[in-house]
């Protein structure tokens, strides 16, 4: 494992230092569209912690997305907050409404907690829409402030935060928590048995990945601009996400980020396909989740390991 | 040498829908000694050893470690207090060592906690070393022996020095010598003063070990003593044989005139790597009524779900003359092959009626409505049942409607895996005389596994020993009688 492990070090570092050269090379629409990849693959990362770790099925990541990046754009275009401070009221108010969700939705079982939080999306998107003359509605709304207009430095903002919180998300997946968190993902009554209480571990989870997507949502909005109902809340988006974790491997966090990365850069270069884009991507997803449902960096880490 | 008393179950009670599962238990755990639970399957045992490990919330009594009642608590709480589990069956984490896996019982239940600390991972290997795991602690559990595999749990069970250590089945699908290494162990759990409770189906297993036991039936505490007084007494003899072995000579089918209905043979089944069945070799004639017996976990249920179609195994099965391996278990069961589980696997949403309808789902409309009336005679407490939800039948109801629905498939072979079990003797003779009615009102060939040889006997042509996942004894109920009524529990 120690051995794996160091691998998978040196292995980041290296593509962490190819990336970071990438603005020498590529133009400034290829930096925008690997920018959000990066953002996306911060949403995949949170997603797998509560999925590949604690063994839930969350299918609202994009209800923890929306909280921050609203919070964010409200709280930067109404009150003029700088940019720091709305960040980290995002990461507040996607923690606060993780836990307002996830304390009673941990009391169901099975499908019951996937569904809470695909209902809590439509919520959401529907308060969004409601509430039009707070939050602009269907349409969006502009936020005055953006993180910079260099398509250079943005991208190096991207990939900063995507290595912070991949170092810290795969550190936590790695540390003692994150061991009694698989237990309890896979073995419930086997983790309670050996005195750990479940649920406690189970809704600081679902807690981390709401501080990474709040954060994660609020920094895309003053990266793009703009917040809208259809980048940062609606169910497509919580598919997208989904989909892109399962692609790179389940219980591997850093496989979410590959996967997010892969599906976004692919649906870019298959643009010329026109429609069938999208149609493509998600064969390829499909045939990924069917023949190697461990995902593309699961299938590479745990060859020969199976049950 | 037995010490304090550790644990106190006093007055237990435990109902699951219509079905009381433990009534009135009392007893107590003392310190430096091994107590052994034994009871048929369906007795109640394993309810017990959840509710005293607060996996299952009981709904009356009280259970007190050290004079504190921990009854309903959290099982977490529950284990931080002292009590420790080793399961049957174990799910490792896959994706960590041995040692690791050991370590994670060494954690505190904390949220802050990021790293293990040094002594963690020492006294996790010291652990692992005392119950013999010291050579594999780096290998990951799919690599692991079954008997490996327990020993892990029996690691993570005791890594964090409990009072109350509760093994279920603790020789299941262990060889011989195994089980001798196992039983050091445990012993070495009681010379370090803890208590220790064996939860077993027979008392043959436990005897060597247990100081004393404590046998269970429908729910209550039938008998206490060592386990010789416990294995002479009258009232477990009764509910493990069912009374005196009564043997009826059957007119029965000539075996070798009758056409064979099932044909068996060489059947292997693996469940990772404990062998649950060894070349398993039978036959069921047109017409004739087989039973297999043998106790709990001899590998009968198995056998069934390989017939079924519902586990995969090696050998093969032929249903009058058609090899049912490339069939689903649908198509099995609609090629008249009908499966009563011992788990009933009823609808327990739907009601008595719906559960029969969809038995009879297949056939006409004239042709159901006769079949129902059939079933309704057979079983008449069903029709005065008819719109009750499933689930709150009582268990001889339940067993009712589970043979009832499957009556209602026009069965060729019926299975009936342990009709018998957790029921009282009175719903035991109503049992019996439907199935004599089967006998002279149908043609049908019934596949019977029982372990209660009293009730099976009386309905058999011809009788299977199964023991360990092997067929070790086959003749007719006469001779079963003779040779084997001794020796048997």
């Amino acid at each position: 494992m120690a051995l794996l492990r160091s691998r998978i070090v040196w292995i980041g570092a290296a593509v962490v230092l190819i990336a970071a050269l990438l603005p020498f090379w590529l133009s400034a629409y290829l930096l925008g569209i690997l920018t959000a990849a990066y953002y996306f693959g911060v949403f995949a990362m949170a997603w797998d912690l509560l999925f590949g770790f604690a063994g839930e099925v969350n299918f609202g990541p994009t209800f923890l997305i929306g909280l921050g990046a609203y919070t964010a754009a409200i709280l930067n275009s109404t009150f003029g907050l700088p940019i720091p401070l709305c960040v980290i009221a995002a990461a507040f108010a996607a923690v606060a409404g993780g836990i307002l969700l996830a304390v009673p939705a941990l009391r169901l079982r099975g499908p019951y907690f996937g569904l809470v939080t695909l209902v809590a999306v439509l919520l959401l998107q529907n308060f969004v829409v409601i509430f039009a003359s707070v939050t602009g509605g269907e349409i969006g709304m502009t936020v005055p402030d953006v993180l910079s207009i260099d398509a250079s430095v943005n991208y190096w903002y991207a990939l900063a935060f995507l290595v912070v919180c991949a170092v810290l998300l795969y550190g936590l997946s790695r540390s003692a928590v994150g061991l009694i968190l698989q237990a309890s993902g896979q073995d419930a009554v086997g983790a309670a048995a050996l005195g750990f209480n479940v649920t406690k571990h189970k809704v600081a989870a679902f807690c981390v990945s709401a501080l990474f997507s709040g954060t994660a949502g609020a920094m895309l909005i003053f990266y793009m601009g703009t917040a809208s109902v259809d980048t940062v809340v609606d169910v497509a988006i919580a598919v997208q996400i989904i989909i892109a974790a399962v692609l790179g491997g389940r219980r591997t966090i850093l496989g979410a980020a590959l996967g997010a990365v892969f599906l976004i850069v692919a649906n870019e270069f298959l643009r010329p396909l026109g429609q069938l884009n999208t149609f493509v991507v998600a064969a390829i997803a499909l045939g990924v989740i069917l023949f190697f449902p461990d995902g593309l960096l699961g299938y590479a880490l745990h060859r020969g390991e199976r049950e | 040498m037995s010490g304090a008393v550790r644990l106190q179950v006093s007055g237990l009670g435990k109902r699951f829908g219509g079905v009381v599962a433990v009534k009135n238990m009392n007893f107590e755990l003392r310190a430096g000694e091994i107590t052994g639970l034994i009871g048929p399957n369906g007795s109640g045992k394993s309810t017990v050893m959840s509710l005293i490990m607060g996996l299952v919330r009981p709904n009356s009594g009280a259970v007190k470690l050290d004079g504190v009642d921990i009854a309903g608590w959290p099982a977490h709480r529950i284990a931080r207090a002292g009590v420790s589990i080793v399961f049957q069956h174990s799910r490792p984490l896959q994706r960590q060592t041995v040692l690791e896996n050991v370590k994670l019982a060494l954690l505190p239940d904390s949220l802050l906690q990021l790293a293990t600390e040094a002594t963690a991972a020492q006294r996790a290997r010291a652990i692992a070393e005392r119950v013999g795991l010291g050579g594999v602690l780096q290998r990951h559990p799919w690599t692991l022996p079954f008997a490996d595999l327990r020993r892990m749990e029996l690691a993570k069970a005791v890594a964090r020095d409990p009072k109350v250590v509760l093994i279920d089945e603790p020789f299941a699908g262990l060889t011989t010598t195994e089980i001798r290494v196992f039983s050091d162990l445990i012993r070495t759990l009681r010379d370090e003063g803890r208590a220790v409770l064996l939860v077993d189906h027979s008392v043959k297993s436990v005897a060597a070990l247990a100081d004393r036991v404590i046998a269970m039936y429908l729910g209550e505490h039938i008998a206490e003593g060592s386990a010789d007084e416990v294995m002479q007494n009258e009232t477990v003899r009764r509910v493990y044989i069912g009374g005196a072995i009564e043997a009826v000579e059957r007119k029965g089918v000539a075996a070798e005139a009758a056409a064979t209905l099932l044909d068996v043979d060489a059947v292997e089944v693996f469940y990772g790597k404990a062998n649950a069945l060894d070349r398993v070799a039978l036959r069921v004639q047109q017409d004739e009524f087989v039973s297999i017996v043998g106790l709990n976990g001899a590998g009968k249920t198995t056998l069934f779900n390989a017939i079924s179609g519902l586990v995969p195994y090696r050998g093969a099965i032929r249903f009058a003359g058609r090899d049912l391996k490339s069939l689903t278990a649908a198509a099995i069961a609609r090629a008249g092959v009908v499966h009563c589980p011992e788990t009933r696997e009823l609808f327990g949403y739907m009601s008595v009626r719906e559960n029969l309808d969809l038995g009879g789902g297949h056939l006409s409309k004239a042709e159901r409505e006769r079949q129902l009336a059939w079933v309704f005679d057979l079983f008449p407490i069903l029709e005065q049942r008819q719109t009750q939800a499933a689930r709150t039948l009582s268990g001889g109801e339940q067993q009712m409607l589970t043979l009832g629905r499957a009556l209602m498939m026009q069965p060729k072979l019926l299975i009936l895996d342990e009709p018998t079990l957790g029921l009282a003797p009175v719903i035991l003779g109503q049992l019996s005389k439907a199935i004599e009615r089967l006998r002279q009102e149908r043609s049908l060939t019934l596949l019977l596994a029982e372990q209660n040889v009293t009730f099976a006997l009386p309905h058999s042509d011809r009788v299977y020993v199964l023991d360990h996942g092997r067929i070790t004894w086959h003749g007719d109920p006469v001779r079963f009688a003779q040779e084997m009524s001794t020796g048997y529990l």
